[in-house]
């Protein structure tokens, strides 16, 4: 077996992994805080359990990011050490950065704020989830930063075989990477906001089938309240309801961004990545025409199979340039300037290994291109749709009681998780077969590219790797697994769950106590001082 | 002598230390969870001293790894891939360690809370190891080739230096988790704990204490040797200090044994980053591993504003969450029920 396929699919299957806690991270954080400032600003109670409800998922979901997020720094050491060493000098300060600017603020801040409910002051309390949360969002400009300069080397001059910094303001400022960060900001807050509406709905749901909200014959909702459940009470459905509508602005937000910062990438990549977006239009021949189903056999790799069903013509240079009838340039007319630039097969150097002299193939597999390609924006655009469907379904403060609009609202969850993952494959795998993609255009800096089969560590071998692959890949599902269940769990039990106070308020004014839940032995007797480390102790784990 | 490649070894030198000093304890209150706990309120009180802390300390190795990279590109490649099979198992040690950490409480039953236990005890005793088992091999050598790469297959890093560096981490992990814990909890896990780092649990140190020896015997120097002195005071210093169950003091004179003692073997070692134990001239060095002038000059001015502010908001951090614990803080594990009327 091949090393260099093992640690491929080693690398993909842990990063695909890894940023699908990475946008809810970032998509929900922006949220969280917010929901904490309104509480501040006008003291309403539902912000509060707003923020401690969503807080709470959001931390369980942050943790799986950090877990995650260690593999990916240490691999690039372990597996792809010729990269390492190629890229060393400009790839590794945007990482070291993440580490001191973003990460050490995001970790520490965070463990200020799950613990410092009650002991901080309010404003300052308030003041550390903000900062964890800009230390995310700086994290995700660093780490975009290094991988937009692995699509996009700028900032660099070759010497003695490697990379070497000249300018860091260039590879900061990089055109790439301040569309590839933007975009991806806003695909997060689309992941975000598909959360905040399906379990919003499903949770306005269940008022209504265990018969606390109503509609009266205008089809208003008429709002109840169950004083033998912990937190079903008024306020309640006002959480819900308020999540959903701030889900649904923040999908707006998200996925209009989305289709402005996404249009810009494109034409940045169309200049500097043509082979990538070539393979992405299925585009064989070059022309104006943006294709919406073609079919044939695209993972061939070649042209002959590939058949255009549906084309819209000028769309596709309009997207490229800006012009409806300026022709872009097809495989068949790139494939021969890039075997002249970058040679037909793999040199002859001990770095290749087995692999020298192997036939180059250019066409990165245009099945995964065009369909990543199509499947994020056809996912993106999916939740978009559903989140002016949700705004309008809800106009009259509740949901409808069809159980399957319920069902679809918490399956369209993962419509914009799909659309991330497809962005990243499509934007990863239309890369090769360059790690380092060369630039044809002036910006680029000539000569600064490498191969991925030239990129795999030599002294490391296959075994390993097929090892760690296998081992990471059960512990990840494992992991999953036990994610979501949490998830799961944490959603059904309601605001209640990250709020015992709503228990123990609920015993202290005398209710009886509900359907023989555990209750709280200890709480009779335990002074208030006790009681309340054990609501902040409640909220953190 | 060049100027920027010693600033960064000595700053990654200084990450390493950050890192040991303050995961340490982490990582040893894990272990001790799972060995010398009575009891669930007992677990519980140990794993919340460390709960506001220990992600902001794993930050450190973090940017020890990513710092490394970037000021020495070609020692990162070589130690983190000629150490491939130890690494995957630190890095499943510091996942399952992390995921236990924030999901042993969202459980509800004992089965899972002893899982629980299980991975966060045997994780962090399989970091602390592989990470120790690193440090030990990059101070003392690896068979790497010309070009800095493993040969000799998987194991080849597997030798008596690794073991000993391996224990070496694990054993200061245990009797500095027991002097945090001394220092930050009340009862019977403060007491037990402060006769552990007192009495005969001092002797765990004693595999560091061989590392540091093993470094200085193949290359010591003046300087490193007048470390060694110090880290032996600190530490008699510290052992006495628990001993009359002054707590501050214990923990102090550990911190600063250990800052001694890995600094004295940094200096030992200077100017060799990772020894080949083939060929001498295939030795990584501050000059041979380095990135350029320009990128260093980069780092250096991002660290001198990043990191004194790390210094502050954690200290901050340890300042907010001083008060001691006790199990009377530690309230019964409230339930989760579900809001659903059946
Ligand atoms: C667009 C954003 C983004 C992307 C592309 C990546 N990450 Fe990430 N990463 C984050 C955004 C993020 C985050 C939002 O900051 C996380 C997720 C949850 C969290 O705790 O922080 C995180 C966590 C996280 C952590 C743990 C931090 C901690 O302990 O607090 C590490 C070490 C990495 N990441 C490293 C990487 C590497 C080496 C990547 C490249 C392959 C990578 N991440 C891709
Ligand atoms: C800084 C961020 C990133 C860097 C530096 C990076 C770097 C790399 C490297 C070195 C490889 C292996 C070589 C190759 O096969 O191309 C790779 C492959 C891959 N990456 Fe990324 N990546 C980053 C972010 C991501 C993210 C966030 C995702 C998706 C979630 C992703 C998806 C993939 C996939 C799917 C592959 C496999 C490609 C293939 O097999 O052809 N990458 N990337
Ligand atoms: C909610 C998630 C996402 C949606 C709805 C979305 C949507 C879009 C849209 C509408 C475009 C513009 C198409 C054009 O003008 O030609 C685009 C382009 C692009 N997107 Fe995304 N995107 C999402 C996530 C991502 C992610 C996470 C990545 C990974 C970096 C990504 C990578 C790209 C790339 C590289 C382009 C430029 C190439 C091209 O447009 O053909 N997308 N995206």
């Amino acid at each position: 077996m091949d090393p260099v396929d093992i640690a491929r699919w080693q690398f993909g299957i842990t990063t695909v992994y890894h940023f699908w806690m990475v946008p809810l991270t970032i998509g929900l954080g922006p949220v969280v805080a917010l929901m904490q400032t309104l509480w501040l600003r006008t003291g309403q109670e539902r912000y509060l359990r707003m923020t401690k409800f969503w807080g709470k998922l959001y931390l369980i979901n942050f943790i799986m990011g950090v877990a995650t997020g260690l593999v990916q720094e240490f691999q690039f050491g372990m597996a792809w050490s010729e990269y390492a060493r190629f890229v060393g000098d400009v790839f590794g300060a945007p990482l070291a950065m993440e580490g001191l600017l973003a990460f050490f603020f995001e970790s520490t801040f965070l463990g200020l704020w799950i613990f410092g409910w009650n002991r901080l002051p309010r404003r300052v309390h308030l003041a550390t989830l903000w900062i964890a949360v800009f230390g995310s969002i700086a994290s995700a400009y660093f780490i975009i930063v290094a991988n937009s300069w692995m699509q996009h080397p700028v900032g660099v001059e070759l010497v003695e075989g490697r990379a070497v910094m000249t300018d860091i303001w260039a590879v900061l400022g990089n055109s790439t990477a301040i569309a590839a960060f933007t975009h991806t900001m806003f695909g997060a807050l689309g992941v975000g906001a598909g959360f905040l509406i399906g379990i919003s709905w499903y949770h306005l749901w269940r008022r209504r089938r265990d018969g606390i909200d109503s509609v009266d014959e205008l089809g208003r909702v008429v709002v109840g309240e169950r004083a033998d459940l912990p937190g079903r009470d008024r306020l309640d459905h006002s959480v819900w309801l308020r999540s959903l509508r701030i889900g649904a602005a923040v999908a707006i937000l998200g996925f209009g961004g989305v289709a402005i910062t996404g249009d810009a990438q494109a034409k940045l990549m169309f200049e500097q990545q043509p082979m990538k977006m070539a393979a992405a239009e299925g585009a064989c021949e070059s022309g104006t025409s943006f294709s919406i189903l073609s079919v044939g056999t695209l993972g061939d790799r070649d042209c002959d199979g590939v058949v255009g069903l549906i084309e819209v013509p000028g769309v596709l240079s309009f997207l490229a340039n800006g012009s409806f009838d300026e022709p872009v340039r097809g495989v068949n007319e790139l494939l021969p300037e890039y075997q002249a630039a970058y040679g037909e097969t793999l040199p002859d150097d001990s770095i290749y290994g087995d692999r020298a002299g192997q036939p180059i193939q250019y066409v990165p597999l245009m099945e995964v291109t065009y369909w990543g390609f199509r499947l994020m924006i056809l996912f993106g655009a999916l939740a978009a749709f559903a989140a002016v469907v949700a705004l309008w379904l809800t106009r009259k403060g509740t949901v409808p009681q069809s159980k399957w609009i319920m069902r679809l609202a918490v399956l369209g969850i993962l419509a914009p998780f799909a659309a991330n993952s497809a962005g990243w494959v499509f934007t990863e795998m239309g890369r090769q077969p360059f790690v380092v993609a060369p630039n044809p255009n002036p910006s680029g800096v000539d000569g600064v590219f490498m191969f991925t089969a030239a990129a795999v560590s030599p002294g490391v071998s296959w075994g390993e790797l097929l090892f760690s692959l296998i081992t990471l890949t059960l512990v990840y599902g494992a992991l999953m697994v036990v994610e979501v269940r949490l998830i799961a769990r944490f959603t059904r039990a309601g605001v209640a769950a990250a709020m015992p106070e709503l228990i123990h308020s609920r015993d202290d004014a005398g209710h009886p106590d509900g359907d023989g839940d555990e209750g709280d032995p200890q709480a009779d007797g335990a002074d208030s001082r006790v009681r309340r480390a054990d609501d902040v102790l409640g909220f953190a784990y | 002598m060049e100027l920027l490649p010693t600033v960064w070894f000595v700053a990654i030198a200084a990450l390493w230390t950050g890192y040991l000093l303050l995961e340490g304890f982490d990582l040893g209150v894990g272990m001790h969870m799972l060995v010398s706990a009575r009891g669930e309120s007992q677990r519980r009180l140990m794993l919340n001293t460390i709960g506001p802390v220990w992600d902001g300390n794993e930050v450190w190795l973090i940017t020890a790894g990513a710092a490394t990279f970037a000021a020495f590109p070609l020692w990162y490649a070589s130690l983190f891939s000629g150490l491939y099979l130890p690494l995957v198992f630190v890095l499943l040690g510091l996942i399952f360690r992390a995921v236990s950490i924030e999901y042993r409480g969202k459980g509800s039953t004992d089965r899972w809370r002893r899982m629980c236990d299980l991975g966060l005890g045997v994780g962090s005793f399989v970091a602390a190891f592989g990470i120790g088992a690193a440090l030990g091999i990059t101070t003392t050598g690896l068979p790497i080739d010309a070009n800095g790469d493993r040969v000799g297959g998987p194991l080849a890093w597997l030798s008596v230096p690794a073991v000993l560096g391996g224990l070496a981490v694990v054993g200061f992990c245990l009797v500095h988790a027991a002097a945090f814990l001394a220092l930050k909890t009340d009862g019977p896990v403060r007491r037990r704990s402060g006769r552990f780092v007192g009495g005969w649990g001092i002797l765990a140190l004693l595999p560091i204490v061989g590392w540091v020896l093993l470094v200085q015997a193949n290359n010591a120097n003046p300087w490193s040797l007048a470390l060694v002195a110090v880290a032996v005071l600190a530490v008699g210093y510290g052992w006495v200090n628990a001993h009359r169950e002054n707590e501050g003091r214990g923990f102090l004179g550990l911190a600063v044994f250990l800052i001694a003692g890995v600094a004295s073997i940094f200096s030992a070692v200077y100017p060799v980053v990772l020894p080949s134990t083939i060929d001498p001239a295939f030795d990584l060095t501050i000059s041979n591993a380095a990135s350029g002038e320009y990128t260093l000059g980069v780092m250096t001015w991002v660290t001198a504003f990043g990191l004194p502010l790390v210094f502050v908001y954690q200290g901050w951090t340890y300042w907010v969450f001083r008060r001691r614990l006790s199990e009377q803080h530690i309230p019964d594990a409230h339930p989760v029920v579900s809001a659903a009327g059946r």
